[in-house]
């Protein structure tokens, strides 16, 4: 442990930067929400209501309609209506004027989406502001381009839309997941029931005041806020013809029994266990930084996550001195601060599969170290960790834990390095560090992922296709290839 | 240092609460290295630098938010890390001595306001400098060895060193032969940098690697790392006579290396970024870029330096805004 200890001498981030909090108040929150259908909100009162926490503190934001079987038959009644009567029909370039429409909407409102997205999720603003609104926008405004060039994406001449289409989405990255869903859906054609998760329905919500402010018509999407019930409803419903989903392995591996018989098409993106693999004659400075990027961001709830470090012997203890004493320098605390690195644990829930899995790996006798720094005493907080001396057997190398918590594994040569980033079940995203073209093109040409990172890690682009393979799910979202998920070819 | 400026730092630890054997900015000698082999050897093993990486970490760097109190004292620390630099042609005796008053007294009416770290001023005028300063703080820095260019011979550029030195100077900023550095000659460089560190005496050495005609990073790297295993006591950014001068990832990467200098040896060298840095938001994220990288160590005109003229003013101006609550005129303050 000694060698893991950093150098005190010199502290990094000693200095204490003054709070600067990003104001609460922007999100100009009601106090409760109805359901979005057919281009209007539903009373409140008309539903049995639930409550969305903050997870910081642990203080309701607002209450929102839990949306039943009937309602989900009444999302998907307007969708079809909608398909049928106008949006089936329309120009392309006519679609794709909704879409600049809403792209334009959504920044205008970023900072209040943010600041939304913040409070729900816990996430820090500087990655909300920064990362999930600018790519939301960004992926309305890619595929607007994409709504009247349909005959050229590759797939034969005037390819068909689905109908509608019943998106879930999870709670990581609730607007961006809902963008990515429902942008590529309507460029093609169709019409939508979307389905936010349980505890971060707030971001989606506004986005439908922004599709009523873009005079999108009535039906083309419809917001059904609520649980795994109201999911599993719209799931099952008959009047829908896809199912896109994001979310858990075993939710999606329940749907697509669920759906097999009905031959009702599917697009899957579930969990992840990320390897990044670090070779000797890597840019350590920069891979360091890649590897709490891979793992930290987002305090770790992301399906593609760099949860494996698999490091080159040669430079393994180089490399795990200089990433304590990096993961050391993180600012855990309010994700409202715009100075806060790693924000609060989405749910209760959450931290308790987080703390399950960290107990099983000290159990099982690797070596953790953890921020020392203090974290609020009201909220879901768990504090940035690095597992050392783990091996393959591991539960925390093997399972996705969905928190801020790094398993660092060790290999010898390029063949044991593909071999095991290649042992999960999983094949959702790796990295590759090395300066080496050969090297990284060599190893990459053998994992089994669908999206792989050289020299960087989590980067996404609205025209670069991602989705797994494997337990990891299929399909894929963005880029041309995200076309295909929402046409009939 | 006679300014000592409080920052609010979230923890106190001195140099030594480790026992751990740290040179604390003391000058120190050359490392052994016999010859350009091993020389190769040893910058060649330094891991590269991913440029795109760099440019995002010093891009997410920027996006600090510093407020009050931080933001004060950061002011006052980056006044007293100013080297104000004149290296004109057209320098006179009397620009200089005005120079040297701004230095001492930046705002005359307000005695709050630190003196800055040193006048940097071309070797005929070190000793008008060092008279116009008297037993101040304020250190005279003098460029030598053939500033800019460096192309002179060995004994020109070591008479010029022991003539600034002589006529006072403190603290000397030397210029590498890029040249030499480009063409694979690394011994050359080491060569006449050991050589100048011998000519300085007491003086500190600035070395100046001037990273606008090295481009890349990888040879930003390279170059500290050369300069510090010949004993260095300084690495400096530039001339501010290229057209590319401190750039955020150049400084990173040179933080960087004096970080991995000071873990592999104990010994601290410090980093002046020069030229380009004209506003106290630029001043205070390279700041930041200090707090990050090398740490809280290197948050002392002893470790830390910006070499600028125009630089001063602004940091005023805001120090001014902070304390009023307003902004003043620019006439406020006097132009040099």
């Amino acid at each position: 442990m000694s060698e893991l200890q950093h150098q005190s001498w010199s502290r990094l981030n000693d200095l204490e930067y003054a709070p600067a909090p990003e104001s609460a108040s922007l999100a100009r929150l009601r106090d409760s929400y109805g359901l979005f259908i057919d281009g209007k909100f539903s009373d409140p009162g008309s539903h049995s209501q639930f409550v969305t926490l903050n997870p910081a503190t642990e203080k309701p934001l607002a209450t929102v309609a839990a949306g039943s079987s009937a309602d989900v038959s009444r999302a998907v009644i307007s969708a079809r209506r909608a398909y049928d009567q106008v949006w089936s029909h329309m120009p392309g370039k006519e679609r794709a004027k909704y879409l600049f429409r809403i792209a334009r909407l959504i920044q205008e409102r970023a900072r209040e989406l943010a600041v939304v997205e913040t409070l729900d999720n816990g996430k820090p603003i500087r990655e909300s502001r920064d990362v999930d609104i600018p790519l939301a926008a960004a992926h309305f405004f890619y595929y607007a381009g994409w709504a009247d060039k349909l005959d050229h994406a590759g797939y034969g001449p005037n390819p068909q839309p689905l109908g509608v289409a019943g998106q879930i989405i999870p709670w990581n990255f609730p607007l961006l997941m809902a963008a990515w869903k429902l942008a590529p859906a309507l460029a093609a054609g169709n019409t939508c029931v979307l389905k936010p998760a349980e505890t971060t329905p707030l971001s989606a919500l506004i986005l439908a005041e922004i599709l009523q402010q873009a005079d999108l018509p009535p039906g083309v999407v419809n917001i059904v806020t609520g649980d795994g019930a109201t999911g599993a409803a719209l799931v099952s419903h008959p009047g829908i013809d896809k199912v896109a989903f994001t979310g858990s392995t075993e939710v999606g591996r329940r749907i697509q029994r669920e759906l097999a018989p009905a031959g009702t098409h599917l697009t899957l993106e579930l969990g992840g266990k990320g390897a990044n693999i670090v070779f000797e004659d890597a840019p350590i400075d920069q891979a360091i930084e890649g590897i709490i990027d891979g793992i930290f961001f987002n305090q770790g709830h992301v399906c593609c996550a760099g949860s494996r470090l698999l490091v080159q012997e040669s430079v393994a203890s180089e490399v795990q001195r200089r990433l304590i004493r990096r993961v050391e320098q993180l600012r855990v605390g309010d994700p409202m601060d715009k100075n806060t690195d790693v924000g609060a644990i989405n749910s209760a829930e959450q931290l308790a599969r987080i703390n399950e899995l960290v107990d099983a790996g000290v159990a099982e006798g690797a070596t953790r170290y953890s921020n020392s720094c203090d974290v609020p005493d009201a909220g879901y907080w768990f504090t940035p960790t690095v597992f050392t001396e783990v091996s393959q057997t591991h539960r925390i190398a093997r399972e996705e834990i969905f928190g801020p918590v790094l398993s660092v594994l060790t290999f010898r040569t390029p063949e044991e390095a593909v071999a095991k980033a290649n042992n999960t079940q999983y094949g959702l995203a790796c990295g590759v560090w090395s300066e080496k073209g050969s090297r990284t093109l060599w190893v990459a040409e053998r994992l089994r992922a669908g999206v792989i990172w050289s020299n960087t890690y989590n980067k996404f682009d609205p025209t670069s296709p991602f989705g797994g393979v494997r337990e990891s799910g299929f399909g894929r979202e963005g880029g041309r290839h995200g076309l295909e998920a929402y046409l009939n070819v | 240092m006679a300014n000592v400026v409080t920052l609010p730092l979230r923890s106190q630890s001195s140099p030594s609460s480790t026992g751990a054997d740290i040179v604390f900015g003391a000058p120190h000698q050359p490392s052994r290295i016999g010859n350009e082999t091993e020389l190769r050897v040893a910058l060649g093993g330094l891991s590269g630098v991913d440029t795109v990486g760099a440019n995002a970490r010093v891009a997410s760097l920027g996006t600090r938010s510093l407020k009050q109190g931080t933001k004060r004292a950061l002011l006052d620390l980056a006044i007293t890390m100013i080297d104000l630099t004149t290296l004109e042609g057209n320098d006179t005796p009397g620009k200089v001595r005005s120079l040297c008053a701004k230095a001492l007294r930046p705002d005359p009416s307000d005695p709050t306001v630190p003196s800055v770290a040193a006048v940097c001023v071309y070797p005929d005028l070190v000793s008008l400098a060092r008279t116009a300063l008297g037993n101040s703080s304020v250190a005279v820095a003098s460029v030598a060895t053939a500033f800019p260019s460096g192309r002179a011979s060995m004994s020109v550029k070591l008479a010029d060193v022991r003539e600034a030195v002589a006529a006072g100077a403190n603290e000397i900023d030397m210029v590498i032969d890029r040249g030499a550095f480009l063409s694979g000659r690394w011994g050359l460089v080491f060569d006449e940098i050991v050589a100048v560190k011998e000519a300085c005496g007491s003086a500190h050495l600035k070395v100046i690697l001037e990273t606008g005609e090295l481009v890349t990073l990888d040879n930003v790297r390279r170059a500290s790392w050369l300069a510090m295993l010949a004993g260095a006591d300084f690495i400096k950014t530039s001339t501010g006579k290229v057209p590319v001068a401190a750039t955020p990832p150049v400084v990173l990467v040179m933080l960087e290396a004096v970080r991995d200098f000071a873990e592999d040896t104990g010994v601290l060298i410090g980093v002046k970024a020069a030229g380009g840095i004209r506003t106290a938001k630029d001043a205070l994220k390279y700041l930041v870029i200090v707090n990050e990288t090398a740490g809280s160590a290197w948050l002392t005109p002893d470790l830390y330096r910006f070499g600028a003229s125009s630089l001063l003013n602004d940091l005023l101006m805001q120090r001014a805004k902070q304390m009023s609550g307003a902004y003043v005129r620019p006439d406020r303050f006097s132009g040099d």
